[in-house]
């Protein structure tokens, strides 16, 4: 240990700023005196820039946030940044994140491969191949017998090979999921017999056979294998998502793979990855838009929404909704429903927080509303 | 070898931390546990270390402000 990081452990600066210090005072090459007094007065600015006690962080987070929110465009198609897929963008992505959807408009995931696979392009496009969700017009014909009750299948050989299926595997995959039928296998092709005979039956079988998903991810819509340019390694994007399911595949490097979609990050890895993804997220759509928030304003958003261990949004189900206090629920949404149901249970509000003190007109524990000054009685001043 | 939460970029890193560590966490901050953030028993990475009720996890996380940053949430 220098005599450098030796000085700069004393003080109780954030990594970052000691990091930034010691860049500048070797550059300086700076004996211990001055290094010692470099610190100091770095350590005094430090304290003078810290937030004040009482000060309203979320109101200035708000306003951070939505000001550049008024100028967010409200288009929501067409995303040329990676591939061909449409990804939602704009206002209705970042409303999508703080709301917390379970199933978001367009989810997506970023696939990272592990090393032998990422460098070799076959590879790379051999589990993306095992993604992919695969029915059975993918890989073969479709032909109803309306006479005879039955549908023939007849598998492409080129596109069975590409997604290393053989007949015997569709075959015992259809019988394993379809009822009331036999199936038969023949030169090549598979038959099903309905066994009723009943033309809606055989309808439904029809309609059932092309939902069925024969290999893959059922949730994983499309992969496109691209190169990135930065690290030369293959990458896999897909449309739709399924995080659990991908990171168990072969060759997929699992601590690198991320999906868009929030909830699913939270119940796969937890609350704190959550967090993470949650600032991220917002970032990367305020970003994008060419807007520039402070990532301080966003983490104090992620906190607040994280702060229960479960997930919670910004609104009506989650943060706001949770209030306490009746009035401060009534002035944000559905003050008639709010105000009804807490008269019938008989609520009481203890004007303990902010928006209700505003209400009924009394001072409000902020800043230096929230100091309180007692005079003792006797003591000298 | 079976694939660690903890190794995943998105996961900081989750510590467990003893009784007696907890207690001077909370000496230190000034705040009794209920008073901490919260992380359920059945957080996937929860499960992972093993952590109960009532016990103190300590997450090192990378922050982009900061560069690292402790946080303490309590396991419910």
């Amino acid at each position: 240990m220098t005599t450098l990081d030796k000085i700069l452990d004393e003080y109780p600066l954030p990594l970052s700023v000691k990091e930034e210090i010691k860049k500048e005072l070797e550059k300086i090459n700076a004996s211990e005196d001055i290094a010692r007094k470099v610190v100091e007065r770095c350590y005094q600015v430090y304290l003078r820039n810290l937030m004040e006690p009482g000060e309203a962080a979320g109101i200035v987070a708000a306003q951070s946030i939505g000001e550049p929110g008024t100028q967010m465009t409200m288009r929501t198609f067409h995303y040329a940044g990676v591939a061909e897929i449409d990804v939602t963008l704009g206002l209705p992505r970042l409303i999508e994140i703080l709301d917390v959807r379970k199933n978001p408009s367009t989810p997506m995931m970023t696939v990272r491969l592990l090393p032998e696979y990422a460098t070799d392009k076959e590879k790379a496009t051999e589990i993306a191949n095992k993604i992919e969700a695969t029915y059975i017009l993918d890989v073969a014909d479709l032909a109803t017998d309306i006479r005879r009750m039955r549908i023939i299948v007849t598998p492409d050989e080129k596109a069975m090979s590409k997604k290393g299926l053989s007949v015997d595997e569709v075959k015992k995959k259809i019988e394993k999921s379809l009822k009331n039928v036999e199936v038969a296998e023949g030169e090549g092709k598979i038959v099903i017999q309905i066994t009723e005979p009943s033309y809606k039956v055989l309808m439904d079988t029809l309609d059932k056979l092309k939902k069925l998903v024969l290999a893959g991810i059922k949730e994983i819509r499309r992969v496109i294998v691209r190169k990135d340019e930065e690290s030369g390694e293959y990458v896999l994007y897909t449309e739709g998502s399924n995080l659990k399911k991908v990171m168990k595949v072969k060759g997929v490097d699992a601590s690198r793979t991320i999906t868009n979609n929030i909830y699913e990050i939270y119940e796969v890895l937890g609350i704190e990855a959550a967090r993470n993804a949650v600032i991220r997220e917002a970032i990367s759509t305020l970003e994008e838009q060419g807007l520039e928030v402070n990532v301080r304003h966003i983490m104090l958003v992620a906190d607040v929404m994280t702060v229960d261990g479960e997930l919670r949004q910004i609104g009506r189900h989650g943060v706001a909704g949770e209030k306490q206090s009746i009035l401060a629920r009534a002035a944000f949404e559905m003050t008639v429903n709010n105000l009804l149901e807490a008269a019938v249970r008989g609520d009481v509000d203890r004007l303990k927080g902010i928006t209700e003190n505003i209400i009924v007109g009394q001072p409000i524990k902020l800043g230096t509303g929230d100091v309180e000054l007692v005079l003792k009685l006797g003591s000298k001043l | 070898m079976k694939f660690r939460l903890q190794d995943h970029i998105l996961v900081p890193k989750h510590i467990l931390l003893s009784d007696e560590e907890a207690e001077e966490v909370l000496k230190t901050l000034g705040v009794k546990k209920e008073q901490l953030p919260k992380i359920r028993a059945d957080d996937p990475v929860a499960k992972e270390i093993g952590a109960k009720p009532g016990q103190i996890v300590k997450i090192i996380r990378e922050s982009p402000t900061a560069g690292k940053s402790v946080a303490y949430r309590l396991v419910i």
